[in-house]
């Protein structure tokens, strides 16, 4: 024990995502300090190659995977998954904020310095092995956002966001921790492994009942961040008041993570309740669909509308966790990877659209949008028809790997719940698509110009991987499937 | 009788509550003697007499104005919030005197000795900073409020230099227990300020700065400003009230004095602790020649006085200061009393150093303050204990 | 005496607890809260866990809560006024509510606790084992809360500073 306590170099590789991540954002804020408020750079593109170094990182880390640092990470393939996806959105987000910050003159160094830490918090989750990382994970992966909310802080609708994100979220993190320590009390261990042991080993005197209070009071802090019913309600207000990019990063990052935390935890720790927790998540599962879906119908703000829609595909990826299957773990990560693009993808038009100031994003506006800008009408709409399932978008897959798992499972009735419900998703959906092509453009067009590159490459970049997920989607899949097994 | 004194609970607690006891009934004129103490030496730095009205040369100055505080009428403001004004000079002074507990006096005279005794201080100072702050606020007047404000952001920020000090000695001595840190420097036969060549002076510095700031002393003392705030946090407090304050004041420079001896200057220990031949004129030549000789001095000032009862005052003090000289010669008692004697002498030497900044220098600017508090002090601790730790390791081989 | 210290503090934090509820000035709550952190830390104490319990002291009853009282103060909140309508909801439901969650927490800790798991000073928390925990077993969480408490200092200078 005692000589063994220094991290090997294949530990450090493990960890070097993160590390990456951490040292530049550091480096951005002191680049930021240093240059003064006279002559400031846009370090956009420093973000952007840290993040890319990150992902190289990423991979050469899935090469050799294992535990690192005491067994507190574990980089397996399933890790390597989501930091991919956590630093895809993070790269999206990135290259949309640039022109979005410039227009609003609020472009800093701190604002991509709080991003990549908020996605170290996520690539630390993605990888926790033990219930201390997952919550420092969580909290770094939050406290960042908090503040991204609420970055324009002279608009009264960012400090809304950010106040209530904060005050609920953090009110949500103690019940995580409260979880915890009762793990902690009963177990003896906060590592999951250890904790599976335990509670696996009947002689060990730990009771289902306690382990089932346990998981339940964190699940009510996993829930919060995925944004599940009942704890869904902060989504709409918060993804409306953020700033647009940070929306978008939002409702792809840290749910992504929050969800590989989730499964990582449920699956590896707590096989022994499996029984009891699948009828709560069941009921939950349900719950955010119809809620999403239901409420999105009857709102006219873009923002809103996704917001809302968010909480739905959240609902989507539950009925996979609820399958409780190695196929209903991959088809849940899949999803997760098409959700990230598509939903980036329509946040980035949205940002794209609002122009200064946020000032368009009723429906309205978008009349006419098709006959003004053909491209992003219908990239805009083949995000749409991917959140919707069409064939041969990313969406569709992830649905149709979701609920075949939840068929496999058994889970007929939530199935059809679920179908049902996402037809009446289609009709919001579709009635976006009808104001940009079918309505006469109104004065709002007037002052509309083209997207700047950025944004153009986060738009492009999106529309790709959600075709490329909707025409090939073993690729990610096999991946997928091949790393689910391993979490288990 | 026999049977209770044989009670292995009352032996255990015996000791601590007869030293806890003497050190509450002590020291009490213990600080009204310091503070006579600061008022001559300010005098004699401002070329004047100070107070020389009450006894021979105002030695019993103290004893009148404990008794005129004891005596005044407790005042408490009609829109104070009264169970916190009541409450925060008992905070400050619980957590002040309560500093005492973990003080090694001398290898024999300690109350208690716990592993964290350094932390326990640290805690309670912490801690007493609430009193300070309610009070303030409680008070319900702008000067107070003012002064509690200023206090608060004051030591929270030298609070962390001071620790950052702390920790460059507890790495030398491996320790946080205070008996522990004073036998580990009679082990290296060194204090630890003089230890790795010197460079452990750096956060001894740093110590005394932060010390003199977390005190509310002159030149940090903006939470009592009087030329501004009248008297800062304690403006609407009277009588026993503010007695409770300011004997809390004198507990808490009483108490850092302790921490900077026991940790920097070797605690109970002689100088030149690993240079035999120092023992005897050191451990027993220096406190008689003090006490003595300052007794001796006494006589010629006696013979000048001209109130008869003064010069038999006088010449009954400096009777007495020759027998406590005296009484060093005799060596079993000498072997007992000279950790103390050290210890409390080395006190002395700090409390003066203090005092002498105060009649010094100017009090420092708001923003002055926070620079030398963040700007400086802590990252010259952090960096204290980079260097400290290394050439500690280097030396270790 | 150990038990009698125990339940002498358990008392007091509980009645500390209570009372940071029903005051209703932020000064007084934020007082009783300074209670129940020093009474937790003797609780350590009483286990034996003595760095923890210095730890709670200063960091808790010192930096936090000295913090907490000084926004309080720049802030000067003043006594809270009971809302004009109270929540039907809080009202019917918040007492029996608690009642219950109290009555399921000790029912199942005092189904679930094995006897005699529990012992004062059994526990060896000193400066010496936290740390070699915290640089060997914990480097990393250690390491990474430095991170965590970057990012709340980035996230408060960014909030409060002049100008984006």
């Amino acid at each position: 024990m005692e000589t063994s306590f220094l991290p090997t170099a294949a530990e450090y590789l493990r960890l070097l995502p993160e590390t990456i991540l951490i040292v530049s954002g550091t480096i951005l804020m002191i680049l930021e300090g240093l240059a003064g408020p006279r002559n400031r750079k846009n370090l956009s593109p420093l973000a952007i190659a840290a993040i890319l170094a990150a992902m190289a990182a990423t991979v050469a880390a899935a090469g050799n995977p294992g535990p690192a640092f005491n067994n507190m990470i574990l980089a397996d393939g399933f890790g390597a998954f989501f930091r991919m996806v956590v630093l895809s959105a993070g790269l999206l987000a990135v290259l949309c904020s640039s022109s979005y910050l410039t227009r609003e003159k609020a472009d800093s160094g701190e604002y991509y310095a709080l991003l990549l830490y908020s996605m170290t918090g996520q690539c630390l989750l993605s990888t926790a092995n033990e219930l201390i990382m997952v919550f420092i994970g969580l909290e770094i992966s939050s406290i960042a956002t908090y503040i991204l909310a609420g970055y324009l802080r002279d608009d009264a609708r960012n400090n809304e966001s950010a106040l209530k994100y904060f005050l609920l979220g953090s009110f949500a993190t103690a019940f995580l921790l409260y979880g915890v320590a009762w793990i902690y009390g009963i177990t003896g261990s906060t590592n999951l492994e250890e904790i599976r042991r335990t509670l696996l080993n009947p002689e060990s005197g730990a009771s289902p009942l306690l382990t089932g209070v346990a998981a339940a009071l964190m699940f009510i802090g996993f829930a919060f961040k995925i944004s599940a019913v009942p704890f869904q309600v902060w989504a709409p207000d918060v993804y409306q008041g953020a700033p647009a990019p940070v929306s978008a990063f939002m409702s792809a990052g840290p749910k992504a993570a929050a969800f590989a935390v989730m499964l990582r935890v449920y699956l590896t720790a707590f096989p022994s309740i499996g029984d009891g927790w699948q009828t709560m998540i069941w009921l939950t599962a349900l719950g955010t669909m119809i809620v999403g879906n239901f409420a999105a119908l009857t709102q006219s703000n873009l923002k809103r509308i996704l917001a809302y829609s968010s909480i739905a595909h959240a609902g989507y990826v539950l009925v996979a966790v609820t399958a409780y299957s190695d196929t209903g773990t991959a088809a849940a990560m899949f999803y997760l990877a098409a959700y990230a693009f598509m939903n980036i993808g329509a946040f980035a038009v949205v940002s794209h659209f609002s122009r200064t100031g946020e000032k368009y994003v009723e429906l309205n506006d978008l009349a006419g949008l098709a006959q003004k800008q053909p491209t992003t009408a219908a990239l805009f709409s083949l995000f749409l028809f991917s959140l919707i399932g069409v064939p041969l978008t990313g969406g569709f897959f992830g649905k149709f790997y979701i609920f075949k798992a939840a068929i496999d499972s058994g889970l007929i009735g939530l199935t059809v719940l679920g179908l049902l419900s996402s037809a009446v998703a289609a009709f919001y959906y579709l009635r976006i698509i009808v104001v940009m092509y079918f309505h006469e453009p109104g004065d709002t067009m007037d002052t509309i110009t083209s997207p700047a590159p950025g944004i153009q490459i986060a738009l492009w970049t999106s529309a790709l991987a959600t075709l490329l997920l909707g025409v090939f989607p073993s690729f990610v899949l096999d991946y997928a499937t091949t790393s689910a097994v391993l979490v288990r | 009788m026999e049977t209770l004194l044989e009670n292995p609970l009352l032996q255990k607690l015996l000791a601590p509550l007869i030293i806890t006891i003497v050190i509450i009934a002590v020291f009490p004129l213990m600080a009204g003697y310091i503070v006579l103490v600061e008022r001559k030496v300010l005098a004699d730095m401002q070329v004047r007499l100070g107070p020389m009205r009450v006894g021979p040369h105002g030695l019993l100055q103290p004893i009148a104005d404990a008794v005129k505080l004891l005596l005044k009428e407790d005042i408490i403001p009609r829109d104070a919030d009264k169970s916190i004004f009541w409450l925060a000079p008992v905070i400050s002074t619980f957590t002040a005197l309560s500093g005492f507990t973990v003080l090694p006096f001398s290898h024999y005279i300690f109350v208690t000795d716990v592993n964290v005794g350094l932390l326990v201080i640290a805690a309670l100072s912490s801690v007493g900073i609430m009193g300070v702050v309610l009070g303030g606020w409680a008070s319900n007047s702008h000067y107070s409020l003012m002064g509690s404000l200023r206090s608060g952001a004051q030591l929270v920020s030298y609070e962390v230099a001071l620790a950052l000090a702390l920790v460059c000695g507890v790495m030398m001595a491996g320790t946080l227990s205070m008996v522990e840190i004073v036998r580990r420097q009679q082990d290296q036969g060194i204090w630890f300020a003089f230890e790795n060549y010197g460079l452990m002076l750096i956060p001894f510095m740093i110590y005394l700065i932060a010390a003199v700031a977390e005190t509310n002393r002159a030149p940090f003392d903006l939470p009592e400003a009087e030329s501004e705030l009248v008297a800062g946090f304690h403006t609407e407090y009277s009588g026993f009230r503010w007695s409770l304050y300011f004997l809390a004041e004198y507990a808490n420079i009483f108490v850092v004095s302790a921490v900077a001896v026991t940790l920097f200057w070797g605690g109970w220990m002689r100088p030149f602790p690993n240079v035999g031949f120092l023992e005897v004129p050191l451990n027993v030549g220096f406190p008689v020649l003090l006490f003595a000789g300052s007794g001796l001095a006494c006589f010629p000032l006696a013979r000048k006085l001209k109130d008869p009862l003064q010069a038999k005052i006088l010449a009954l003090v400096a009777v007495g200061l020759i027998g406590v000289g005296l009484i060093f010669l005799v060596p079993f008692v000498n072997d007992k009393i000279i950790g103390v004697f050290w210890f409390l002498f080395k006190i002395g030497l700090i409390v003066y150093v203090m005092i002498w900044l105060r009649g010094t220098f100017p009090r420092f600017r708001y923003d002055q303050l926070m620079d030398i508090g963040w700007k400086w002090l802590i990252p010259l601790g952090l960096f204290a204990i980079f260097l400290n730790a290394i050439v500690g390791m280097l030396r270790a081989g | 005496m150990d038990p009698i210290l125990f339940f002498i503090f358990a008392a007091v934090a509980v009645i500390c607890a209570i009372s940071l509820i029903v005051q209703k000035h932020p000064i007084k709550s934020a007082l009783s809260l300074i209670g129940v952190m020093g009474s937790l830390a003797i609780l350590y104490l009483l286990l034996g866990a003595e760095f923890i319990a210095a730890a709670q002291l200063i960091v808790y009853a010192g930096a936090i809560m000295v913090l907490f009282v000084f926004v309080i103060m720049l802030l000067n909140a003043g006594e809270e006024k009971s809302p004009a309508r109270p929540s039907w909801f809080a009202k019917l439901l918040g007492i029996p509510l608690m009642i219950a969650l109290l009555g399921i927490l000790s029912y199942v800790i005092q189904r679930a606790a094995p006897e005699g798991s529990l012992a004062f000073g059994e526990y060896t928390g000193g400066a010496r084992e936290v740390g070699r925990a915290l640089f060997t077993t914990y480097l990393l969480p250690f390491e990474i809360t430095s991170v965590l408490i970057l990012i709340a200092i980035l996230g408060a200078v960014v909030l409060a500073k002049k100008e984006l």
